[in-house]
């Protein structure tokens, strides 16, 4: 007689992580056309850097507006990779959306030449991460479009990313998609295979790889987030489902120590009725 | 009111209500009713808080209106023309918010269901803005003995049961569900498996006709996965509306499908509504008497 077990907990999340891609896209396709026109918009822009996110992020938005009502924005720095600049550019190209790039050199390096001090490589990338996002909310006015943010789950709850920076958007249509997921979805919208397979990087200084500088890999951090976040296991049950205990750990508390990159700015409660707090109307009032 | 259950055609109006715009909402309401009544329908079935939308935090109470509000009027007119169930947020004579579903028929409210489970927890924090109803009733009808449930009531089967036992021949569950859940390779989102095997045992175990209408639409990036359905007492699913898509579902429920699948299984018959009863308040009695750390 055959002995069943039910399953362990690493297959129980990788299960999981397996994305219903053709429903995820109908659902992320829907929410960028309800998120626009119920604000009286019809196009999007995007700042492209070539990475699977972004790239991601135009697919969906070339599905749902248009390629025509999708401007990609590159906005490469100096020392921005030459092969980011030809990846975005042949993304640009397969999926026909709009494209403009503004080189961001002048604005980044006029700013950090005012400062005494040399800055130091941290401080440098959110300088880019955040001129960047003065362009794509300038070229949004231009374009007459909103801004699509292109931030995903886990790099959101690892709080891996630049506020007001590249967090900066109007609406996000995968921020609830761990980056497993991101490549899931890209596959099967047939993205350009480069992009599909080509290491995470932010690209904000020469060889940077997210993976060397997080410590570890996007395949096991999504599935110690998916049972912590999703699954509401505890730490101690994680550990004992076989993942390495410094990096349950460790994940845990890049959470917890960065829950406020992912809440709106508090305001210091002095009336009866406080934004957000007690005053309390949905985005879509009205809509 | 002959408890006599006749033929009845049924519209689903799986529509997408604008958050907090009942004069929007209302619009929508009276061109359905007007297609279902062209269609020969009896019913056209509308969605939870149909009139309002679904995640109104502080709306709530720009929202509710009394039974005897004017902007009710227009429904109740129409309903000379088909019997409308509708949802909505009703300001009870005390100023209680409750969420409601009308039953409109021949230019009046023949009766107001209040949903008696909140939801708050997850993504939902009803019981935050709004009061619980307190009973559970099924009412007669031109077209027989129905029910009325909304949303978070039929994930307590004790609800459908109540209503079953007290007679109703059709459930009509009214939802705003948010889809969710599209992990494990599944077909469908993890919130319509759920509703589909729940709507399928009702139908089945309590040999009755469940119409379940589900909203479609966004709401602060929150989707609304539609799929309304009527399933018969023999568990076929007679009409499915679209995923995500706005429609107008129309079925058939004939008393025979009743009759049929009454004498094939007799579980109706056969429910023992009495041992039920002095069981449950058996268990009410002990667990009253049991203190916390027992």
């Amino acid at each position: 007689m055959p002995l069943m077990t039910n399953n362990s907990l690493k297959d129980l999340a990788s299960d999981a992580l397996q994305l219903n891609t053709n429903l995820a896209s109908r659902v992320l396709v829907e929410f960028l056309k309800d998120g626009l026109s119920k604000f009286g918009f019809s196009r999007a822009v995007i700042a492209t850097s070539g990475g699977i996110d972004s790239a991601l992020t135009c697919a969906l938005a070339a599905r749902a507006l248009g390629p025509e009502n999708v401007l990609a924005l590159l906005l490469p720095y100096r020392t921005s990779s030459a092969a980011s600049r030809a990846d975005a550019e042949t993304l640009v190209q397969a999926l026909g959306v709009k494209c403009t790039a503004i080189d961001i050199t002048g604005a980044v390096d006029g700013y950090l030449r005012e400062l005494d001090d040399p800055s130091t490589p941290l401080r440098r990338g959110n300088v880019m991460a955040r001129v960047r996002m003065i362009a794509t909310y300038d070229q949004s006015e231009a374009f007459n479009a909103l801004v699509i943010g292109t931030s995903n789950k886990t790099e959101l709850l690892l709080g891996y990313g630049t506020l007001h920076g590249d967090m900066a958007s109007a609406a996000n249509p995968i921020g609830d998609l761990y980056k497993t997921q991101i490549r899931q979805l890209a596959t099967a919208l047939e993205l350009p295979t480069v992009i599909l397979t080509k290491p995470p990087s932010a690209d904000l200084w020469h060889g940077q790889s997210d993976e060397a500088e997080l410590g570890f890999t996007y395949e096991v951090a999504d599935e110690i987030l998916y049972l912590l976040v999703d699954r509401w296991f505890s730490q101690q049950e994680i550990v004992a489902g076989g993942y390495d205990e410094q990096l349950v750990l460790e994940i845990s508390q890049r959470i917890k120590r960065t829950q406020f990159k992912r809440r709106p700015p508090v305001i210091a409660k002095i009336s009866d009725r406080t934004i957000d707090r007690d005053f309390r109307y949905p985005r879509d009032w009205g809509r | 009111m002959t408890h006599v259950v006749r033929d009845s055609r049924v519209a689903l109006a799986q529509i997408r209500p604008r958050l907090g715009d009942i004069g929007h909402n209302l619009s929508i309401h009276l061109e359905y009713a007007d297609r279902a009544a062209a269609a020969g329908c009896d019913v056209v079935a509308f969605p939870e808080q149909s009139l309002t939308g679904y995640f109104l935090s502080d709306l709530v109470v720009d929202v509710a209106v009394s039974r005897s509000d004017a902007l009710l009027k227009p429904i109740l007119e129409a309903s000379h023309q088909v019997a409308i169930v509708f949802g909505f947020i009703e300001r009870t004579p005390d100023h209680r918010c409750v969420p409601a579903a009308g039953y409109a028929a021949n230019g009046r409210l023949l009766h107001v269901h209040h949903k008696v489970y909140l939801a708050t927890y997850g993504l939902f924090d009803e019981a935050r803005d709004l009061a619980p109803g307190r009973h559970l009733r099924a009412f007669d009808t031109p077209q027989g003995r129905q029910a009325m449930l909304i949303c978070e009531d039929l994930w307590h089967p004790s609800s459908a049961s109540l209503v079953a036992a007290d007679g109703a021949d059709i459930i009509y569950g009214l939802s705003s569900s948010p889809g969710r859940g599209v992990g494990n390779g599944s077909h469908e989102l993890g919130s319509t498996e759920t509703w589909h095997a729940l709507n399928r045992m009702y139908a089945q175990m309590l040999v009755c006709y469940v119409v379940h209408v589900n909203r479609v639409g966004f709401e602060d990036g929150v989707n609304f996965w539609g799929g309304s359905e009527v399933i018969a007492p023999d568990g076929t699913c007679l009409v499915r509306g679209p995923e995500f898509d706005e429609a107008l579902v129309i079925a058939d429920m004939p008393d025979s499908g009743l009759r049929r699948q009454r004498a094939r299984l007799p579980l109706r018959r056969d429910e023992n509504v009495d041992l039920v009863s002095r069981e449950f308040a058996r268990v009410l009695v002990e667990r009253s008497d049991a203190t916390d750390d027992e």
